[in-house]
């Protein structure tokens, strides 16, 4: 027995060790900078919070976490009522079943980058030349190039891609209700809606809470299609958190300042998970 | 579901919702045989040859042959090793998780869910060049480690539904630990390896973050890393750069069109665990 246990040491310590010294190592590090002022080389002093009294301050952090915040709630919003649409339909009664689920689920295993580069394409020339064919003047300019809408072409590419996941997700959900429960409540007289609300919804909801908190955390960290689509502009009016401090920690020579930006970006990651699975949880049990 | 007649409405409106989905890649296949002067006409047209040029053009400009070495080797090396380790790793966990060491191991490995790649980003970058891990080698290290964080949840789950039974038998038989792992544990997991497989391979395959960030040298950039070095270059020549998007992408559509049963299956059983 003891020489199993050692074993079982051997197999974990070295595990646990990789991970503290790649993950949470560089984790204390950038917590540890972020009080501060370490521009990535050179000297530092203790700047104490600092750091985190300016990223309060900085418009350009504000309007970097509005940005993100915004199009992550729409996006999260968008993907879960599209998915939800489509998971029913493909678990109805269909022809080519196979073929819609494998072309739905299809953008789940495209490079989100390479995927943004062609919507960039999409949006700059495609559109406009619809627009112009058709006479549709909101069409013929680049959304991308007019602050004001750029983010919704990043909603677009986000959702186009995201749904895929969140598919199958509700799909494996469905798959598991009884059609004798839709028949009952059919000889009940109930309608569409009332099954949907009465009996698909509640008994998905675990479903539900997964996909809305896991689209959520993801959205919040958006960086590939930003930088495919619109590289934080027009302006600064696309700039995520995310790529706010890949930029700023990488070219702007801000490694503490943008420390300090990360920790209040996980804690807000934090935060809205906690308070969402708190308000889903309350629902499903309600249900 | 038997019995019930199909429905063509549903149907037909799945069938338009999935031209959006297949819209964007047939631009992408058309404009990549297409010429330049062609830009100028309907941009729904079929390209009026299949000429192979864009490609040809592409494969140069971009040493595409390079990126897709560097992918499919990163690629290959971090999916072995992520099955073959973590799976380790997770057994060890499950089959101690009554002790303070082990269940505190599951936790912070779970915890680390929740950190954000960009919190670790700065000081990771800083460390991995210091220590000269700035090439592809250090990336398959760090997927490795990171992915331990989701395998161990999603393995934990399987193994513990696994009888200890079975095991004992085996040390009976004079198996030792590693023994039991390799030829009783490992083989049993094998749906879960396969789940593990395809969503590490999804995940190394198309990730561009941590390469864009770590790697210091061209010559290493993976094939999404590469787009974005050649954007710039590209410039106005989208009959090139499609040329060149189409061949990154190619190779994982293949996959997935010979294996779509597998890969949905599998992404399925990971996520509801």
């Amino acid at each position: 027995m003891k020489k199993k246990n050692s074993v079982f040491l051997i197999i974990t310590i070295p595990a646990f060790l990789l991970f503290f010294i790649f993950h949470s190592f560089p984790a204390l590090q950038g917590i540890f900078y972020s009080f501060t002022d370490w521009k990535g080389y050179g000297d530092w002093n203790f700047v104490g919070l600092k750091n985190y009294l300016n990223v309060f301050k900085d418009e350009r952090a504000g309007d970097a976490y509005l940005f993100t915040f915004k199009f992550a709630i729409v996006a999260t919003i968008l993907v879960n009522i599209i998915s939800l649409l489509v998971a029913i339909g493909l678990n109805s009664k269909i022809k080519f079943h196979k073929t819609l689920r494998a072309i739905y689920f299809l953008p789940y295993i495209l490079s989100i980058l390479i995927v943004g580069f062609i919507f960039n394409f999409i949006f700059a020339h495609f559109l406009p030349q619809i627009g112009d064919a058709f006479g549709w003047e909101f069409l013929t300019r680049n959304i991308l190039g007019n602050p004001d809408l750029a983010w919704i072409g990043i909603v677009i590419v986000a959702v186009w891609q995201a749904v895929s996941f969140n598919t199958i997700l509700y799909l494996a959900g469905l798959v598991t209700i009884s059609e004798d429960l839709y028949e009952a409540a059919s000889i009940d007289g109930a309608g569409v809606w009332t099954k949907f609300w009465k009996i698909t919804f509640p008994l998905i909801a675990p479903f539900f809470t997964i996909n809305m908190v896991l689209s959520l955390k993801n959205f919040l960290m958006v960086f590939d299609q930003i930088v495919a689509l619109t590289g934080g502009g027009p302006g600064k009016s696309t700039e995520s958190i995310s790529l706010l401090i890949y930029r700023g920690g990488f070219e702007g020579g801000e490694f503490a300042y943008q420390s300090a930006n990360a920790v209040i970006y996980f804690i807000v990651i934090i935060v809205f998970s906690v308070i969402q699975l708190k308000f889903l949880n309350k629902r499903e049990v309600e249900n | 579901m038997n019995g019930k007649k199909t429905s063509w409405l549903v149907t037909t409106l799945l069938i338009l919702g999935s031209l959006l989905i297949l819209f964007p890649l047939y631009l992408t296949i058309t404009i990549a045989f297409k010429t330049p002067p062609e830009m100028a006409g309907n941009l729904l047209a079929l390209p009026k040859s299949w000429s192979f040029d864009n490609f040809a053009k592409a494969i140069e400009m971009t040493n595409f042959f390079n990126a897709f070495k560097n992918s499919a080797f990163v690629t290959i090396f971090v999916v072995i090793f992520t099955v073959l380790t973590n799976s380790l790793v997770s057994y060890a966990i499950a089959r101690n998780l009554h002790k303070k060491f082990y269940k505190f191991l599951y936790f912070y490995f779970l915890s680390a869910m929740f950190i954000p790649f960009p919190i670790i980003m700065l000081p990771l970058v800083k460390q991995t060049s210091a220590w000269g891990m700035d090439n592809l080698i250090g990336l398959i290290i760090l997927y490795i480690v990171f992915n331990l964080s989701f395998n161990v949840f999603i393995y934990i789950g399987y193994i513990r539904a696994i009888p200890v039974e079975l095991e004992e038998a085996a040390i009976m038989d004079g198996a030792t630990t590693w023994g039991v792992f390799w030829k009783v544990i490992f083989p049993l997991l094998a749906p879960m390896n396969a789940t593990v497989a395809i969503i590490t391979s999804l995940g190394a395959w198309n990730d561009f973050m941590l390469p864009l960030v770590l790697l210091s040298d061209r010559e290493m950039a993976t094939l999404p890393l590469v787009q974005y070095i050649f954007q710039g270059q590209f410039s106005t020549d989208y009959n090139l750069a499609f040329a060149s998007y189409l061949m990154a992408l190619a190779p994982m559509i293949i996959v997935y069109i010979f294996a779509q049963k597998w890969i949905i299956s599998g992404v399925m059983k990971g996520s509801i665990k």
